[in-house]
């Protein structure tokens, strides 16, 4: 099997749903993380590892949507929900632009007292006030609530948002692409059709993004690949995707807590990473998170088919609401990178290189 | 198999026609880039052996004293008799640190400048009479060798006295690394040198004494005298036998800063997986989970290791040096590091007689 497997890729020709179902369940892991790092070295033969600085604030805790999976959000009326004004939120892209970050991950709850134009007015300023800071904000299922509170489609949100200045979207809120699993963690959210539309309409208008996946809950591998083969035809398309950033699920302080009651370990991520990298055979990068993983186990995972760090994270408020804490420079990122053998160079949001270490 | 780096090729020609690896072989091992061909060669060599078993103990850390005359440069645990942070247990409060449900006890403490050999002698025979069914590791090499310092006695004489007391196995430590520019610089020359080391572990094993091995890595050391300790280890294995278990020891950088941070993971997995390669008459390779964390632990399960050490409840000497684990774990959680990398867990007792097989 891993032969077959491994003359495909070899030859250009896609793996199937049987050879995702192989390689996510059975395949011995250390060949999985071979040949995912073969296929790695050979798309980017540079032993280089991309990174970005970054900062990921957050504008309201205020949501309608009650996943199960989620410890960040409050419901209207709650006595710790928050929602920040345009300029407190522009005080804190300041901050993490004074710390030389050049990519603000700005998102939040589904808060439908919020006007579009408080959105729009976010990535106007950002843009106007800090020029070095790409605003990477609003992920797909807040551009859903844009578009319902305002009355237009999220493809007319999504032209709005490039009027205002916005050239890229982050990755998070597709948990994992497949319907089953949507009924069971998250029956309020759109589900895999809206995050793909949006997605999609922002592609076709030029925008970037990051697909992102959240495993090690109620999934099964087929669920799995209906995630992959999701974004993998949608990437045909356009190529809009930058890369894929899986993480696994921290269930602290959430409504599933009680039914998983241990998040999935170092080894499932491993493999999830190579796999991705073998499956996604269009996706550019696959991203290492050290913040989610661990700095130890995203090391290895520079082993294992992935090729970017992710970023500084100099604020971050949706894994520390689950009790999961982990921060990081740098200089130590920097460092991180070359200890595990590999070349450190700083990246833009979209992936361009703007310093070698 | 296929590999990244091409040298590995005749390694594995070697491996798998059971030919022993050279000095040059290691010094490959530690040098190559391609660190899961590495991993996939001491996995095959684990799983030649072992199978998918991983195999934990129950165990106990009794650490009788940290008052130490010796000061070396690596070492956060000792101290000199009524220093701060300094600690001596009597023997009724080491009988009471074992409880019940243990089944091995792992005695290790630093070389006391005034208890007499009779204190350890008693120490011993105190536990082993309160608890005759749990397995006695206790002394290593270096503290045989001090009793001889000290008090003039034979290791020959203090094992048999030791065994008699109810001693079953000997620890690893003490070997530090092997490597006579190592020992002036870190200033270890006061403690039993290469030689006496490998002499008393074969002293030990002639009076069907089992120990293990350890190497401590990730400080100032070179690959080469990692290569040449290994190697040196393979030899005293080939004329004595005795060896169980061979435990890598990363540097905790603690206060001692000989470098400013720990070795990385990746360089972790290597020494695993090249010490399984290299120390091919060795049982047992350890992955530790106290120095490695546990994601590590559980990832070098699939680089060599065979073995995680036990649940221990009270780790001094990795935590005085600023070990961020906790300083024990429970069964479950040995448990879980070893299922999470779908091995088998097989709970043992010191001499790796099985206690029971979690499914």
């Amino acid at each position: 099997m891993l032969e077959q497997i491994r003359d495909k890729i070899l030859h250009g020709k896609r793996l199937d749903r049987q050879d995702g179902r192989w390689l996510l369940s059975e395949a011995p892991l250390l060949e999985v993380g071979a040949l995912g790092q073969e296929v790695r070295l050979s798309r980017i033969p540079e032993k280089r590892v991309t990174f970005v600085i970054d900062s990921n604030p957050n504008y309201t805790n205020v949501c309608i949507t009650d996943c199960q999976f989620c410890a960040f959000y409050r419901k209207p009326g709650d006595p710790e929900a928050y929602t920040l004004t345009v300029d407190e939120v522009l005080g804190k892209v300041e901050a993490a632009a004074a710390r030389g970050a050049t990519t603000v991950l700005l998102q939040g709850g589904h808060n439908p007292a919020l006007p579009l134009d408080y959105y729009l007015t976010l990535v106007r300023e950002t843009r106007r006030r800090f020029p070095r800071v790409t605003p990477h904000f609003f992920t797909a299922s807040e551009i859903q609530t844009m578009a319902q509170v305002s009355g237009l489609t999220a493809g007319d949100v999504l032209d709005r948002l490039w009027e205002a200045g916005q050239r890229t979207i982050p990755g998070g809120g597709a948990e994992v692409l497949s319907e089953r699993v949507r009924r069971r963690i998250e029956p309020k959210k759109g589900g895999p059709d809206a995050w793909l539309e949006v997605h999609r309409e922002a592609h076709r208008r030029g925008f970037k993004s990051t697909a992102t996946m959240m495993y090690g809950h109620v999934e099964e591998p087929d669920d799995l690949l209906d995630h992959f083969d999701a974004i993998r035809e949608l990437q045909d398309l356009h190529g809009g995707f930058t890369a894929f950033v899986p993480w696994s699920f921290k269930p602290g302080n959430t409504l599933l807590e009680k039914w998983i009651k241990h998040p999935q370990g170092p080894n499932a991520y491993l493999r999830m990473l190579a796999v991705s990298r073998l499956y996604l055979d269009n996706f550019p990068h696959i991203q290492a998170s050290w913040f989610s993983e661990g700095k130890r186990t995203g090391q290895i995972a520079l082993h294992f088919g992935a090729d970017d760090w992710g970023g500084t994270l100099f604020e971050e408020n949706v894994h520390r609401a689950a009790d999961y804490v982990n921060t990081i420079t740098v200089d130590e990122i920097v460092t991180l990178i070359r200890e595990a053998g590999f070349t450190p160079v700083q990246r833009t949001t979209s992936y361009e290189i703007l310093r070698t270490f | 198999m296929r590999f990244a780096d091409a040298r590995l090729e005749p390694v594995w020609d070697k491996i798998r026609s059971g030919e022993r690896l050279t000095r040059d072989d290691g010094l490959l091992l530690f040098g190559t880039d391609d660190l899961l061909g590495l991993a996939r060669l001491a996995d095959h060599v684990k799983s030649q052996r072992e199978g998918d078993r991983v195999y934990f103990v129950i165990n106990r850390h009794i650490t009788p004293t940290n008052v130490c005359v010796l000061a070396c440069r690596f070492c956060d645990f000792a101290r000199k008799k009524g220093e701060a942070g300094s600690f001596e247990y009597s023997i009724e409060e080491m009988v009471g640190l074992v409880h019940e449900g243990v089944r091995e006890v792992h005695i290790v403490g630093g070389h006391h400048p005034d208890w007499p050999f009779e204190y350890y002698e008693r120490a011993l025979a105190a536990i082993h009479a309160v608890h005759p069914g749990v397995q006695i590791k206790a002394f290593t090499a270096a503290e045989i060798d001090y009793f001889y310092r000290r008090w003039k006695i034979e290791p020959k004489e203090a094992l048999t006295r030791l065994r008699a007391a109810g001693l079953q196995s000997m620890p690893g430590g003490g070997a530090e690394i092997f490597s006579a520019r190592l020992a002036r610089e870190l200033k270890y020359t006061g403690k039993a040198d290469p030689d006496r080391w490998c002499e008393i572990h074969g002293i030990a094993h002639s009076l069907g004494i089992r120990t293990n091995a350890t190497m401590l890595y990730g400080h100032v050391e070179t690959l080469a005298e990692r290569v040449d300790h290994l190697l040196r280890l393979r030899d005293q294995q080939d004329a004595s036998g005795g060896f169980l278990t061979f435990i890598p020891l990363a540097y905790q950088v603690g206060t001692t800063k000989l470098v400013p941070r720990q070795t990385p993971p990746t360089d972790s997995l290597r020494t695993i997986a090249a010490s399984r390669l290299l120390l091919d008459n060795f049982p047992h390779i350890e992955a530790y989970w106290v120095v490695l964390g546990e994601d590590t632990t559980s990832v070098a399960l699939h680089f060599g290791a065979d073995d995680i050490n036990g649940t221990l409840e009270d780790e001094r000497i990795q935590h005085m040096a600023g070990a961020q684990t906790p300083a024990g774990l429970a069964r479950a959680q040995l448990i879980r590091m070893i299922s999470d990398a779908g091995k088998t867990p097989i709970e043992r007792d010191a001499l790796y007689n099985v206690v029971q097989v979690w499914n």
